[in-house]
């Protein structure tokens, strides 16, 4: 299968800080791989490079073809083609959800209005937020936020999205509405790079299943494989905390 | 009978507080009735010169008759009805931004800010369209204390917003700017730079251009208060989380959607009162203008109270100022509170 995102030998550093050291992954088309490992292991930034929300220093990444460099029309390109997901939902608060959902297809996309709504209003229903479509976000509940977010980024259509912990910001009782959302997406054939904890969800579609730990990735399975036999002992050390 | 708790409780609850309470009734005591006797039961209100004021009060009629000067400068009467026409305009569309639907509210907005500019300068300079042309020179009283405010605000709002985000840029040289440009306003005194726009500007300009000088104290009076503007609306721009530049920048936003479209509206809501604050500011530094030249409502009255038929009513001159710039004042304030709580229902 054909890649449709490939990183090689990435490096990045904050400052003296390396946080990413010489990353190398591949994701197929159709693709779902998640990535856990602990606090401060460079996760987000990883997958924030991806859409060039972070910069990295050395190394390529190839998105759909496109290689990512400072030539900003790529950038603008890449990201109308790639979606993100973030922890703290990020909705724009001053709009209600139906204008956070049109307003990218809109400025970006150039849509009309009338095209845009009716895109929003097909997402809004996959993600059953629709009766909530007229509301602010200060007025929903974290799960509802978080749909309302995967929804908006739905809006722009795109071959790919990018999820950093979608569920660590919610209560228990919110986290499943949100994971039948990320589920049902898999299960229509988006290719998706997820960040999170969730190791239920990550047996449940992941296709592939990547540790990382200080800046490196040191194990990379598909996922039988990741949780029934984890060869680095940092992988094992993680797993039996995180599944206790 | 609450009236009588709430006394209780809060004026004479304890020994000191009784104390206070009647140590202030005294001051009120000695002060507001010799007041009250001044500015109405023995001041004199109509009438046609300074003989007519007999009592020991107040000579209103001092204000009466200089009213048109203190309002209009040395505008000619019988044009005066272009001002009138203006201001009724413009009181008329802020007034009617609060009963009118978001998408008029547009349109107000846009006529405000880009419309009403040009065709109120058309109105109060004329010599366009047959209407007879009247020199800034004779401009004053309120109506340019109002001119010069709304001119500056409405200019310097924009380039205040530019700056703070010039500020905020990650090209060192706009950034470099920006400092620049907003320490240097912020740290000399309005009054010298009105000087300078008077006096020094000139040497600037091409010899043979001749800026009129109520042109060169707006643009003076702007570029101050727009590095004033820069750091309040900065401070708005701080406050919005990065995740939102980040939701906004993963969408395909670039710089400038992403702040026209999602940091500004969140930001300047923030700052509705510090910049309310400002423009208040601005408004009342208005008289400096009097060293150039120019004269606005205080600079009127200082006129006036100077004319041998009218000596000795500086105070009648000054209550009245003060009273007029209160009531601008106090409307701004109001106003910005309206703006403030409307748009925050809307969230
Ligand atoms: N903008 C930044 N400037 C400097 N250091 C940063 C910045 N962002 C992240 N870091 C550092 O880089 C390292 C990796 O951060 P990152 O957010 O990618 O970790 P993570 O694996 O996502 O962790 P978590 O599970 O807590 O979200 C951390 O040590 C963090 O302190
Ligand atoms: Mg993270």
């Amino acid at each position: 299968m054909q890649s449709i995102i490939e990183l090689k030998n990435v490096n990045k550093w904050f400052g003296e800080f390396q946080v990413l050291k010489d990353i190398n992954l591949q994701v197929s088309q159709k693709e779902k791989i998640v990535i856990c490992g602990p606090s401060g292991s460079g996760k987000s930034t990883l997958i924030r490079c991806i859409n060039r929300l972070e910069e990295h220093q050395k190394g390529d990444i190839i998105v759909d073809g496109i290689t990512l460099d400072a030539n900003t029309k790529n950038i603008e390109k890449i990201r109308s083609e790639v979606g993100m997901v973030f922890q703290q939902f990020n909705l724009f608060p001053h709009l209600t959800i139906l204008d956070n959902c049109t307003l990218a297809p809109i400025w970006v996309k150039k849509k009309t209005k009338k095209e845009a709504e009716e895109i929003a209003t097909k997402y809004l229903e996959k993600v059953q937020i629709i009766d909530q479509a007229k509301k602010f976000p200060g007025q929903l509940s974290g799960g509802q936020q978080q749909r309302a977010a995967i929804a908006r980024a739905l809006c722009m259509e795109p071959n790919i999205m990018l999820f950093d912990e979608p569920t660590s910001a919610l209560d228990p009782e919110m986290i499943k509405e949100v994971l039948d959302v990320m589920v049902d997406l898999a299960n229509g054939g988006m290719t998706m790079c997820v960040v999170t904890h969730e190791m239920g969800f990550a047996k449940e579609v992941a296709d592939r299943v990547i540790f990382m730990d200080e800046g490196k990735i040191v194990e990379e399975k598909p996922t039988q494989q990741f949780f029934n036999n984890p060869e680095n002992e940092r992988t094992k050390l993680f797993l039996s905390q995180i599944l206790n | 009978m609450n009236l009588v708790n709430w006394t209780r409780k809060n004026l004479f609850s304890n020994w000191h507080d009784t104390l206070l309470t009647f140590i202030i009734l005294f001051l009120f005591y000695i002060s507001i009735p010799p007041l009250l006797s001044w500015m109405f039961f023995d001041a004199t209100f109509f009438g046609t010169s300074k003989k007519d004021c007999s009592g020991t009060g107040a000579c209103w009629v001092f204000i009466q008759v200089w009213l048109k000067r203190f309002t209009y400068g040395m505008y000619p009467n019988d044009q005066i009805w272009r001002i009138d026409l203006a201001f009724i305009i413009f009181f008329f569309v802020i007034g009617a931004y609060f009963f009118v639907n978001t998408k008029i509210k547009k349109i107000l907005f846009i006529f405000l800010t880009i419309i009403f500019p040009f065709l109120a300068i058309f109105l109060f300079h004329g010599g366009l369209f047959g209407l007879e042309e009247v020199e800034t020179r004779v401009w004053g009283g309120l109506f340019l204390t109002l001119f010069i405010s709304v001119f500056s605000i409405i200019f310097c709002f924009p380039i205040g917003v530019l700056l703070a985000m010039g500020r905020r840029s990650k090209l060192p040289v706009i950034r470099y700017f920006s400092i620049g440009f907003i320490e240097l306003w912020r740290g000399v005194p309005l009054i010298t730079v009105l000087f300078m726009a008077a006096v020094m500007f000139p040497v600037f300009l091409p010899s043979g251009t001749n800026l009129d000088k109520l042109v060169r104290v707006i643009i003076a009076i702007t570029l101050f208060e727009s590095a004033y503007i820069a750091e309040v609306i900065r401070g708005g721009l701080q406050a919005i989380p990065k995740g939102q530049y980040d939701a906004a920048n993963s969408l395909g936003m670039g710089y400038w959607k992403s702040h026209i479209l999602i940091i500004l509206p969140q930001a300047l809501k923030i700052v509705i009162p510090g910049v309310a604050n400002t423009f208040i500011a601005l408004f009342k530094d208005t008289p400096l203008i009097l060293v150039v030249g120019l004269m606005e409502l205080l600079g009127m009255v200082n006129m006036a109270k100077t004319n041998p038929a009218w000596l000795g009513l500086a105070t009648e001159g000054y209550v009245f100022a003060a009273i007029v710039y209160f009531i601008f004042c106090f409307a701004m304030s109001r106003y910005s509170l309206r703006l403030e709580k409307q748009l925050k229902t809307s969230n």
